[in-house]
């Protein structure tokens, strides 16, 4: 008889490994990208390629020069690669594409020990990276597809309430809306509605585009924005697929949105408490695929079900904390990035009891 | 349906043998008798080479409180007492007597109508008839029966739920001698004085649930619960609560929760040590996997060896490469077949095909948390093992490391193949050793 394997027990195991699991949801990434080289065309593919080039070589040189194994096949690098295509504007350089995507893997993973190590979501601060060093790259460049969509219906709507003699600033401030993406126009909306003047128009741009035909028009993908602001629907559906494969955890995106729905309801709105249209905040910016694919990133995320809660109820507050009151239109990669830092404070305070803790065994 | 918090879908497995009704194998030339089977300490030799004995005499006696006694399960002659195969052990002392005739059993008292006979004497028989836990642990079955006065025992529940896949013998045995296991479960809990019986059944073995609910229709004190199949609703704690909504405490036992598990094997054998004056030789046994011929479920003597339950199974595929004693999730695997006894606990035997068995890398935690969601004690095995891993014993220890009951589901999801029960294991030891040396320095300073 041949010899046998002797091994501890359990003697069978789940057909899963972190290779399929980084297939899987490269896949599930597939829909959204499909459609946004139907919107953008072929230079969407140019761009990946790009990012593709700048994170394999990141990680094959890293690992070399570390004397480790070569992990290039288990398809994480070419994940935050796609993930670092959905955080530029389509009109960024290639060199820059792949130099954030070489950033995000050599600093942001291989540096932390790589696959496992790492703190931060690798794809954000690549695109943190950008944002810092090339600001003006990263803000514009934003070709609306197909006509320019939803903005022009904005636009449109603000130039009908304009008034013959209306200031100057209520005039840039229609002329801003179209070349903006949609949180960029509120931003611009909101900033203008502390100005007495322009004030109404303001208010007519920010109903415009918190109407029920431009939400569409931003779930369906015809707005401008990064590659991955856009395509809310398809990202939607990827983001479900994963939940049922069990891939994802349903908490985090659920509380991520929730709470940011909950919060624009609240406080979004122009007309006081309770008055905002918390849908629009749920389909534009970088929501959908921050709450499916980056603060569900598994390494960078809380291990237990309350740690889950809690991390996205923060993001929550953050994103729409940051998108209303700070700097910038949109917060959802600077919250993600945050809330990485506070993952194993959440982690060592929410260890679950034991089964069988007494006062369980009372109720 | 009935189930707990946690816990894995592993393949089951149990279409190779489930519709096999249970064979009796014809007595083996030689039997391996191991002087342990049982958890505590190893029974004591009795005979001596050359000794004649009988089927059924006993020979090896119980050392101390915490042990169980050994018998003979052929009629034959001692031949040896050495050190011979151990399926659990490696290798363990054994008695091996080579068989020359058919059984003439050793006499012990019959008692049919046992409801006159008092708890001390029917405990006194099942310790005197060497029955152990047959799930696999083999925890002396007349300790468990007999917990202290001040702890009452209110649910004496079977485990019947078998969730290891492959398994089917307790499901055979249940379907074919459904009445014997009931006298037995009547019979335990007369002793332990638990007012209720409840047998808890994963709700995969149908014929088996119909039997018993029919068996149970005009018994006023024992019903059947159904639970849901998942592994492992067969854990004590798990099944507990599932059947009873209760939780063990932490650190405690069923007792505590007023509940006492036994397996369905035991029960038959306690109903065949009382009425029928047998001790424990024989159990049933599955001889399955993707790798043995013809699956099947066996009634084979103590002492009998694997190798020969295989021959009977049909012999095992060229491409074999591993051999399971019990079930896939906790069983052992074996370095040799040849000269390795059927002991008290062996409810199977897995032959696995190449195919099946892989040498996987371990890599990194992603923090994918499937092992926090799994595990049915509701610890964070990543967590735990990486503390292990640098040395952190009294974060492990803090952790409850100890509550782990190393049922092998988080090493089963982990997507990483991190050998997460084994870093377990390595930490309950260390902590153990920690909690051993504190009760040392509690007692010199008293």
């Amino acid at each position: 008889m041949n010899k046998l394997v002797v091994s501890v027990s359990p003697h069978i195991r789940k057909d899963i490994s972190v290779s399929k699991i980084m297939w899987i949801v490269t896949a599930a990434l597939l829909p959204a990208y499909a459609y946004t080289i139907y919107t953008f065309g072929v230079r969407t593919v140019w761009v990946t390629l790009a990012a593709i080039f700048g994170a394999v070589v990141a990680e094959a040189g890293m690992q070399y020069l570390m004397k480790r194994k070569i992990t290039v096949s288990d398809g994480s690098a070419i994940l935050t690669a796609l993930l670092m295509v959905y955080n530029v504007p389509q009109g960024i350089a290639l060199w820059k594409v792949a130099l954030g995507s070489f950033f995000a893997i050599a600093v942001a993973k291989q540096l932390f020990g790589g696959l496992g190590y790492n703190i931060f979501n690798p794809a954000l601060i690549g695109r943190a990276f950008l944002m810092a060093s090339y600001p003006a790259s990263m803000t514009s460049g934003w070709a609306p597809p197909h006509g320019n969509g939803a903005l022009s219906l904005a636009k449109e709507a603000a130039q009908a309430c304009l008034q013959p003699n209306a200031p100057i600033e209520a005039q840039k401030l229609v002329d801003a809306v179209s070349s903006a993406t949609p949180l960029g126009a509120l931003k611009a909306a909101r900033v203008a509605a502390d100005n007495p003047e322009i004030r109404e128009t303001a208010h007519n741009i920010w109903d415009a585009l918190m109407s029920p035909d431009m939400i569409k028009e931003a779930f369906m993908g015809n707005i401008g924005g990064c590659f991955g602001e856009t395509t809310a629907l398809f990202l939607l559906i990827g983001g479900l697929v994963l939940i049922f494969l069990k891939i994802v955890d349903w908490r985090v995106p659920a509380g991520y949105i929730g709470t940011v729905a909950l919060l624009a309801w609240a406080f979004g709105g122009h007309d006081g408490l309770f008055s905002g249209m918390p849908l629009f905040h749920v389909v534009t910016g970088g929501l959908m695929l921050g709450a499916f694919f980056m603060a569900t990133d598994m390494v960078t995320s809380p291990l237990t079900r309350k740690g889950k809660w809690i991390f996205a109820v923060f993001l929550g507050v953050l994103t729409f904390g940051i998108r209303t009151w700070g700097g910038y239109p949109e917060g959802v990669s600077y919250s993600i990035l945050i809330m990485n830092m506070f993952v194993p404070l959440i982690d060592r305070y929410t260890i679950p009891k034991v089964f069988g803790t007494i006062k369980e065994a009372k109720a | 349906m009935l189930t707990f918090k946690g816990g894995v879908h592993p393949p089951e497995g149990k279409e190779l043998s489930e519709e096999k009704a249970i064979v009796r194998l014809e007595l083996p030339a030689q039997v391996i008798i191991p002087l342990s089977q049982h958890i505590g300490a190893p029974s004591k030799a009795s005979v001596t080479v050359g000794d004649v004995v009988k089927t059924g005499q006993k020979i090896g006696e119980a050392s101390g409180n915490f042990s169980a006694c050994i018998h003979s399960s052929v009629t034959g002659k001692v031949i040896a007492i050495g050190k011979y195969p151990h399926p659990v052990l490696g290798t363990g002392d054994a008695v091996v007597i080579e068989r020359t005739g058919e059984d003439e059993w050793f006499e012990y008292p019959k008692h049919a109508e046992y409801a006159g006979l008092s708890k001390d004497v029917l405990l006194g028989i099942v310790a005197e008839m060497g029955i152990v836990g047959m799930g696999g642990a083999t925890f002396p079955t007349h300790i468990k029966l007999n917990p202290p006065e001040w702890k009452k025992a209110e649910y004496l529940i079977i485990n019947a739920a078998e969730c290891e896949p492959y398994l089917t013998c307790d499901d055979r045995l249940m379907r074919e001698h459904g009445e014997g296991m009931i006298e037995g479960l009547k019979i335990m809990m007369k002793i332990s004085g638990a007012p209720k019986g409840v047998i808890g059944i994963e709700h995969n073995k149908p014929h088996a649930i119909a039997h018993m609910k029919m068996l149970c229709a005009n018994e006023d004190a024992i019903s059947v619960a159904v639970v849901q199949t998942k592994y492992p609703q067969g854990a004590e704690k798990q099944l507990i609560y599932a059947v009873t909504k209760r939780a063990v405490p932490n650190g405690g036992l069923p007792i505590d929760a007023g509940c006492i598990v036994q397996n369905v094997g035991t029960a038959y054998a306690v109903f065949e040590a009382v009425v029928h004056g047998k001790p424990l030789i024989e159990r049933a046994v599955t001889v399955s996997g993707e790798a043995m011929n013809e699956p099947a479920n066996f009634l084979a003597r103590v002492g009998d060896t694997y190798e020969n339950l295989i021959k009977k199974a049909g012999g095992m595929k060229d491409d074999t490469a591993k051999v399971i004693s019990g079930g896939p999730m906790m069983g052992f695997a074996q370095i040799t077949v040849e000269n390795l006894p059927v002991t008290k606990g062996t409810s199977g035997i897995l032959a696995f095909p190449a195919s099946m068995v892989k040498c996987e890398e371990e890599l990194a935690c992603i923090s994918c948390s499937s092992c926090v969601d799994v595990c049915p004690m509701k610890l964070v095995p990543t967590t735990l093992a990486s503390n292990v891993k640098y040395k952190q014993f009294e974060q492990v220890k803090k952790l409850n490391v100890i509550s782990c009951i190393e049922c092998g589901s988080c090493s089963f999801v982990c997507p990483a193949k991190i050998p997460l029960i084994q870093y377990m294991r390595i930490g309950k030891n260390e902590v153990r050793k920690i909690l051993a040396k504190e009760r040392q320095k509690e007692e010199v300073k008293k």
